[in-house]
Formats: structure tokens, sequence, C-alpha cells
């Protein structure tokens, strides 16, 4: 067999090793970042100058422009984790694992952001920065389940061992994602229900759901391209922790 | 700037917090990067190689 009649590598096997991830996907961070960017100054400039007040919020629906997208984040971060757990636990894929652990620290700002944002829109609208409603205590788990996450990675040195106890223990956990999306309606509750993904469409008028879809849109390429510049640095850590054993090693047999 | 009514303060607090918490993402995400580039690069000018990178020239 020659060299030209050799199998070409699949995209799927050149992506489950991380040199060649790197490799494929380090010139992806500029445009995502210019993307990400425009993104923000357009949906900022609809939020602040191209927005109405709310006819019974006024201007707190401000507020909504940067909750509802980190609310979004928060299950969407967790939802590429569970995605990951499954990716490492049925296929190994090395990629799975350094994903899993690159997400774990931004859903977990993102989830506080959404909690600080909410009781900062519930102030004034309901009367009180918190209640322990469905919606607002089973967000609030989620983000002590992705602290435990973050710690769990802390507390392995083998990574790879690491990586199959946590895939396990974020499978687990992805039971709370339905549990807060449907506990608007399982359960009584100051939160309100979806306005955005429902059967008869959007709850809200265009002037108001075109800075919610840009801003949430801007938020997402946000997590986008810090995942995968966490993701290059994880594959970078990989190499260091290798290469520290080595020197190790080579110091402890000199 | 425009008037944003009687619960300014709240508006202002959650758009400062979210700006300062995503700046503070990224100045970690690229100071994380910058640190583990910078301790390989160490390691690496000490004459410290993978296995798989052949020996050191």
């Amino acid at each position: 067999m020659t060299t030209d009649t050799a199998p070409k590598p699949s995209l799927w096997n050149r992506l489950a090793h991380p040199g060649q991830f790197v490799a494929l996907t380090r010139s992806w961070l500029w445009p995502l970042t210019i993307v990400t960017a425009a993104l923000f100054a357009v949906g900022l400039w609809f939020a602040f100058f191209n927005s109405p007040e709310d006819y019974q919020m006024g201007d707190t629906v401000r507020i909504m422009y940067i909750h509802v997208p980190t609310a979004w984040l928060s299950q969407f971060v967790y939802g590429i984790m569970a995605v990951s757990a499954i990716g490492s636990l049925v296929w190994r894929h090395p990629m799975a694992d350094v994903s899993m652990k690159a997400a774990a620290p931004l859903g977990a700002t993102f989830t506080a952001l959404a909690l600080f944002t909410g009781s900062l829109w519930g102030r004034p609208t309901w009367g009180t920065f918190w209640e322990w409603d469905g919606r607002m205590t089973s967000t609030l788990v989620l983000l002590l389940i992705y602290l435990g996450i973050v710690a769990l990675w802390r507390a392995f040195d083998d990574q790879l061992r690491a990586a199959r106890v946590i895939a396990v223990f974020t499978l687990v956990g992805a039971i709370n994602i339905p549990i807060i999306k449907f506990s608007v309606d399982w359960w009584s509750t100051l939160h309100q229900p979806s306005s955005v993904f429902t059967m008869r469409g959007p709850h809200m008028p265009p002037s108001i759901l075109t800075p919610l879809l840009v801003m949430a849109i801007a938020f997402t390429m946000l997590f986008l391209t810090l995942h995968l510049k966490a993701m290059h640095t994880e594959v970078a850590r990989r190499r260091l922790m290798a290469l520290q054993r080595q020197a190790a090693q080579t110091g402890a047999s000199a | 700037m425009i008037d944003l009514g009687p619960h300014a303060v709240f508006i202002i607090a959650a758009y400062a917090g979210v700006t300062l918490a995503v700046a503070a993402l990224i100045f970690w995400t690229l100071f994380d990067a910058r640190r583990t580039a910078s301790k390989t690069a160490a390691l690496e000018a000490r004459g410290i190689r993978r296995r798989s990178a052949g020996p050191a020239a």
C-alpha cells in the first residue's frame, strides 16, 4: 500500500487527538472573539438605546437582557458537560474529558450571574431579592453541583481517573436540568413561566425580543470562545504535567 | 446616559456585576493559558522533552 492510498483519518479521529484538535481549532479563536465583541456591541446598543421600557416592569426589563442569557447558559453549559461525560464514558474520547473540565468553571460563573441578576431584577419586581421557590432553589442547586465538580477536578492528581468519576457525577446531576426547566410549571412560584420558547411562539414584542436574542447569541459565543481557549490550555496543562513527571523521574534516576 | 427610571441602581448594579465577572473570566482564562505556556517553556529550556518528541537537540 502506498502512502497515497492510505486512509485519511476521519474528523472524529483527528478531534480525538489533543495536538491535532488544538492545531485544527487554534485559528478559530480570533474570528470567534471578533464576532462575540460585535454581537455584544449591537446587543448593548439595543438594550440601552433602541428598546422600550416594559409597560409593567418599566426599565428593569433591561436586566432581562443579561439575566436570561446567563440563565440559558447555566443550563446549556451543563448540557455540554453531560454530552462530554457520555463521550468520556462511552468512547473514552480524550477531548471529552478536556471539554468537561474546561466548561465547569464557566458554567459556575454563568449560574452565579443568573442568580445575581435575577435577585436584582426580583427586588423591584417582586419586592424581594430571594424566594425559596422551585426555579431559584433548583438553580442554586445547579451552582452547588458546578462547584462540586470544580472541586472534584482539583481533588484528583490522576486526571484520567477523575474524568470517569466526574462523568458519572455529571450525568447524575443532569436530572436537575429538567427540574429547573419545568419548575415554573410544576410548582407555585414568583418566577414567570417561559416566554420565548413556547408552543404559541414568543410572548413579547419584537422590540424586546430582538435585543434579548442578540444578547443570548453574544453570551453563547462568549462561552464558546472561552471554552475553546480553556480546552487549549487544558491540553497544554496535561502536556506540562507529563513533562513535570518526566523531569521528576529524570531527577530521581540521576 | 439614558434615563433608567426609579430602579436605575438595580439595573446599573446588574450590568456592573456581569461586566466585572465576565472581565475576570476573560482575564483568568488568558492568565491560565500564559502561566501554563511559560511553565512548559521553562521545562523545555532545561532540555525536558516528551519521549514521543524524541531526544532534546
